[in-house]
């Protein structure tokens, strides 16, 4: 009796020990060898993997920051500065800092401006609408309205308004991984640096549509009169195809162009005070007059 | 004036999952009305509490549990109750019915995410939990009184029954040409295999269902019955026997071809039915239970999603 | 009862033919007309006329962009008002010339009578030359320039010239019109075709639901000296699509992303045949088309079928056949399968248009989706022996590669699905988005090897 147990007890453990060792040859066989930092910056990177940075995934960015060399092609736009400080200083690269950026929709013809003269019956996506025809409304170049954006949206920022017909942004939890700019058939959505205390300033219209055209189709949107071109003295705004753009780069949030835009197409957001466009056109009146003098 | 825009097709075909249970409904009508016939009232009272509690549970769990808009209105609640109702045996107390009708439900249908999703037949979900949580109500096959008297009818078990009683060859000697127009005895739906089968070719000329799982049960059960009724006639019943008695038909024209739970090409309902057939013959050759149709419909419910897999419809300009 | 039809799948809509008895009539002209850049599958053309110039009716105004692509001319004669981004009837924005019509005087040699021209002309590439400068396209709805077509690459043959007359769309009747009324202009296009392909086997395919464009084809083969058989066919839809009527004609089946002739088969549609009657025999371009005006929610005297030159915009052809009937909720340009909803009615028509049609709000608009019954009804209707279900499914996950295996690059765009499915699941909307995806992976792989096979040179 008692030699069973023994015996039962001496063959286990000399199984396991064989294996043991069978299983550290083996690991020691098959050992991929990676470079250490690779973990140590997936560790500090967010691990959303939401590929807002261009690559498949958190690791795959790592993977290939290690690889670079230098920081030039790699920012992880979720964890922004902070995270790529950390990342720079793991590899030992100099940073590269980069302003934080948003999600714009640029597009502000809201049901109440844009008179419907279709009613879609199909599949509620911009995917489908967009490929069978040009939207509900006159404008051709407009939100469609199916909220293919909303649902790109890993992190929840992005939700439609049943009221206007527009997706609104939750700036707080909008981290510019770009994903609803690639979701968007119309290319409305564009990542704009953030600005100071978060203003800034954007034309929230892509028709191209000549004036009249436009104009008949959405209240809202730019006419391409120049208006705003010829008002800013900082020569930020251009205008193409019809339509007004702003370099953010240079804008120095004047707003000078919001208040002369005949149509409220461009949009300042985030600014301390309301925008008073008497005084701020009495004040390009003004400017004008000592010019001409 | 805006007019409505949309992808192509442009027009509908007059079909919608309403419609299609509707002719499944129409179709179960004249089994039902046989069975009311012949067992009375407490039949149609069972149908009552089945199909209520169906419809009032799926209504309820859409609405407070899933909170989503009530499916109830498509009918499939209503199809699930009378098949459940139609497999009970007509002696079946109503809370057991009732019970019957949670588990079919709550259990096979809705927590699947409801119709369409689930994987096994509700209706035979019911009936085997109740089969095996209750087989005392479940095996009582005592004949109630009805609108017709049926002062020829054995009571105390079905014909299946029979063959371990009598033995095989007494109980072939009990299929004649009546046991086709009315079989006593047995779950409540199973009692007229005219009945049934009208309702069936109803389906097919309505288009409702194709006719390849069924064919192919009935050709698997008379094929096995067949070689093991020529081999020893003594201990196996006969094909005719095995084809008129117990579920075979109502599991074959109604529960085997469920869209949910049934496999989408021809050539997969087939196999799917082959399979159904071989192990109901299985389960009442050497089985413990004298009857299989339900176990055997469920098994190969399950092997659904694996026959989808590897059978599919032939594609054009791919050989 | 014609038994010929395609093997797989295949839908039974009501063929609700109401406009089958109006005989057609010619459209007048009106003030000003819009002649679109892109009336013809692949690259648009480009206007060679400037504004202010005088255009004589059947001069070219665009010439090809492209190989695949095709001639523009004036449908009347008056002068170029303006070149310029205009909406097409999905509203996106396409380069039209703007014609304010002056008069209906045409350019010199083209023969304007009606007598019937029999005598073919001899040479091969003489006869594509002139169906090419007259711009002439397929009318069956894909507008494939019909030049490229008839001129398969070397070393592939064609056995079988298809005519394809079955008409299998709901409501239309303008195939079925010009079959009874121009019968013996379409034999002999058909003719000229079947010279061009070297003399192969020419079948007339015609749906039985048609029985009079049956007999009238008989009788003009009959009367005419070619080689041409007319085959009944069974209705049943997606009869027209070309790879069925392949399959009906001559059970053959085109591989996946194979080409007709690679069966050795040309199909083309009877409307193209009169266009090519009319290019070749007479020197007249495709300035001309039939359309129909019909609809559920239109009397049948308000029905019509009209010739029509090719730029007068639809509101035009609307108004004046009595204005868009007071119960129409949904305009369609095409058969109600897989005809194109009408998102902007002053758009103008193209040479491809074959009807205006209007549907009720009961008939038309689709039913609150539901989940899936898997009832199978999809995967049975479908002429290409795909499963809707599993590809919707597919789609909504996002697997390209199970896509790409289970052929979803295949799909025709026929409808049958959606159609029939009772669930009312947008099937085909999704469908063809997946059908997209694939076909973008087979695009980028194919180029890929491309890439790969020049680096190794």
């Amino acid at each position: 009796m008692n030699q069973i147990v023994i015996w039962t007890i001496v063959i286990l453990a000399g199984l396991g020990l064989l294996l043991a060792v069978v299983l550290y040859l083996v690991a020691l066989k098959f050992k991929v060898e990676e470079d250490p930092r690779i973990e140590q910056i997936e560790k500090t990177l967010p691990g959303a993997n939401c590929g807002g940075c261009g690559y498949a995934g958190c690791h795959a960015f790592a993977d290939s920051a290690v690889k670079a060399s230098d920081l030039s092609a790699h920012f992880c736009p979720v964890g922004g500065n902070e995270v790529m400080k950390k990342v720079s200083e793991i590899l030992g690269y100099a940073m590269v800092e980069k302003a934080p950026q948003v999600a714009v929709v640029r597009c502000n013809g809201s049901c109440a401006v844009r008179p419907v003269v279709n009613i879609y019956d199909g599949e509620k996506s911009c995917r489908v609408k967009a490929a069978l025809y040009s939207g509900d409304t006159g404008c051709p170049f407009g939100c469609l309205g199916c909220g293919d954006c909303v649902n790109a949206c890993e992190f929840g920022a992005l939700s439609m308004n049943p009221e206007t017909g527009l997706p609104v942004l939750d700036e707080s939890k909008c981290v510019a991984c770009g994903k609803c700019v690639k979701a968007c058939p119309k290319k409305l959505i564009e990542l704009r640096p953030k600005g100071p205390r978060g203003m800034r300033e954007a034309v929230l219209c892509r028709n191209e549509d000549k004036g009249p055209v436009a104009k008949k189709a959405c209240a809202n949107a730019c006419i391409g009169c120049g208006i705003c071109v010829k008002t800013c003295t900082h020569d930020a705004i251009t205008l193409e195809n019809n339509i007004a753009y702003i370099d953010p780069a240079k804008c120095k949030l004047c707003r000078e162009c919001e208040a002369m835009c005949p149509t409220g197409a461009i949009h300042g957001v985030n600014f301390p005070k309301e925008l008073d466009k008497a005084a701020v056109k009495e004040r390009i009146a003004k400017r004008k007059e000592v010019s001409n003098e | 004036m805006a007019y409505i825009v949309s992808p192509n097709p442009h027009i509908h075909a007059k079909v919608s999952t309403k419609s299609l249970m509707l002719d499944v409904i129409i179709a179960l009508c004249p089994a039902v009305i046989v069975s009311f016939l012949f067992y009375g009232l407490g039949e149609i009272a069972i149908m009552a509490v089945s199909v209520a509690s169906c419809v009032v549970l799926e209504w309820a769990i859409t609405k407070y549990l899933m909170k989503k808009p009530a499916t109830t209105g498509d009918l499939s609640a209503i199809v699930t109750g009378i098949l459940l109702a139609m497999n009970l045996p007509p002696t079946c107390p109503l809370w057991v019915v009732f019970i019957g009708a949670v588990v079919a439900i709550a259990v096979a249908k809705m927590s699947f995410g409801g119709v369409g999703q689930n994987i096994w037949n509700p209706a035979l979900v019911g009936r085997v939990f109740l089969l095996v949580s209750f087989p005392t109500f479940m095996t009582d096959w005592t004949v109630p009184a009805g609108f017709i008297s049926n002062v020829d009818a054995f009571s105390g078990a079905t014909l299946l029954g029979q063959v371990s009683i009598l033995g095989a060859l007494e109980a072939d000697k009990l299929v004649s040409l009546q046991t086709l127009f009315y079989n006593i005895g047995g779950s409540a739906g199973e009692i007229s295999a005219l009945a049934l089968l009208a309702g069936w070719v109803y389906l097919l000329v309505r288009k409702v269902i194709k006719p390849w799982i069924t064919l192919s049960i009935f050709a698997t059960v008379a094929l096995v019955a067949c070689i093991f009724h020529m081999a020893d006639p003594a201990s196996y019943t006969g094909p005719l026997f095995n084809l008129l008695t117990g579920g075979v038909i109502l599991g074959a024209c109604f529960m085997a071809t469920d869209y949910v739970t049934s496999p989408m090409s021809n050539w997969g309902g087939v196999i799917y039915g082959i399979g159904i057939g071989f192990i109901v013959m299985m389960i009442r050759y050497f089985g413990s239970y004298p009857e299989g149709m339900s176990f055997a419909i469920l098994l190969m419910n399950t092997a659904v999603p694996l026959i989808n897999i590897k059978f599919h419809q032939r594609k054009y300009g791919r050989k | 009862m014609s038994k010929i039809t395609f093997a797989i799948g295949g839908v039974h809509p009501d063929d609700a033919k109401l406009s089958r008895n109006c005989a057609i009539e010619v459209l007048p002209l009106p003030q000003t007309m819009y002649v679109s850049m892109a009336q013809h599958l692949g690259a648009p053309a480009k206007p060679i006329v400037a504004v202010g110039d005088k255009v004589k009716t059947g001069q070219v105004i665009a010439e090809p962009g492209g190989f695949i692509s095709a001639f523009v001319h004036s449908p009347a004669s008056g002068t170029v008002k303006s070149i310029g981004p205009r909406k097409d009837l999905a509203g996106n924005p396409v380069t039209h010339i703007e014609i304010a019509v002056e008069g209906d005087e045409w350019v010199e040699g083209v023969d304007l009578s009606d007598t019937l021209v029999t005598e073919i002309p001899e040479e091969r590439q003489a006869i594509l030359d002139k169906i090419k400068a007259c711009g002439v396209v397929g009318l069956g709805g894909a507008t494939f320039p019909t030049h490229v077509k008839l001129n398969p690459a070397p070393g592939s043959v064609a056995e079988c010239l298809i005519l394809n007359g079955a008409e299998c769309e709901p409501y239309l009747t303008s195939d079925f019109r010009i079959m009874l009324e121009r019968t013996k202009e379409i034999v002999v296009g058909a003719a000229i075709m079947q010279k061009v392909l070297g003399g192969c086997r020419t079948v007339i395919g015609i749906e039985e639901n048609k029985p009079e464009a049956i007999e009238a084809m008989r009788k003009a083969v009959a009367e005419l000296p070619y080689k041409i058989e007319v085959l009944p066919l069974k209705k049943k839809y997606p009869q027209g699509g070309e790879k069925q009527l392949i399959q009906a004609v001559m059970h053959r089946e085109v591989g996946s992303g194979g080409l007709p002739i690679s069966v050795g088969a040309v199909v083309q549609n009877v409307a193209t045949s009169l266009a090519v009657y009319e290019a070749v025999q007479k020197n007249k371009p495709l300035i001309t088309n039939t359309l129909t005006v019909t609809g559920n929610c239109l009397p049948v005297e308000k029905q019509h079928n009209y010739l029509f030159r090719i730029g007068i915009p639809l509101s035009y052809i609307a108004e004046y056949a009595g204005g868009v009937p007071e119960g129409a909720a949904k305009l369609i340009s095409g058969g109600p399968m897989m005809g194109r909803a009408i998102a902007n009615l002053d758009a103008a028509t193209v040479k491809g248009s074959s009807s205006i049609l209007y549907l009720s709000e009961a008939s038309t608009k689709r039913g609150q989706e539901s989940l899936c019954i898997r009832c199978g009804r999809c995967t049975d209707a479908c002429p290409m022996g795909l499963e809707p279900y599993l590809l919707n499914r597919l789609y909504k996950a996002g697997d390209v590669a199970a896509l790409e295996a289970n052929a979803a690059q295949d799909c025709i765009e026929c409808g049958c699905c959606l159609y029939s499915c009772p669930a009312y699941i947008p099937l085909l909307d999704r469908v063809r988005q997946a059908k997209g995806m694939a076909m973008a992976a087979i695009r980028a792989r194919a180029a890929a090897a491309k890439a790969a096979a020049e680096a190794k040179k």
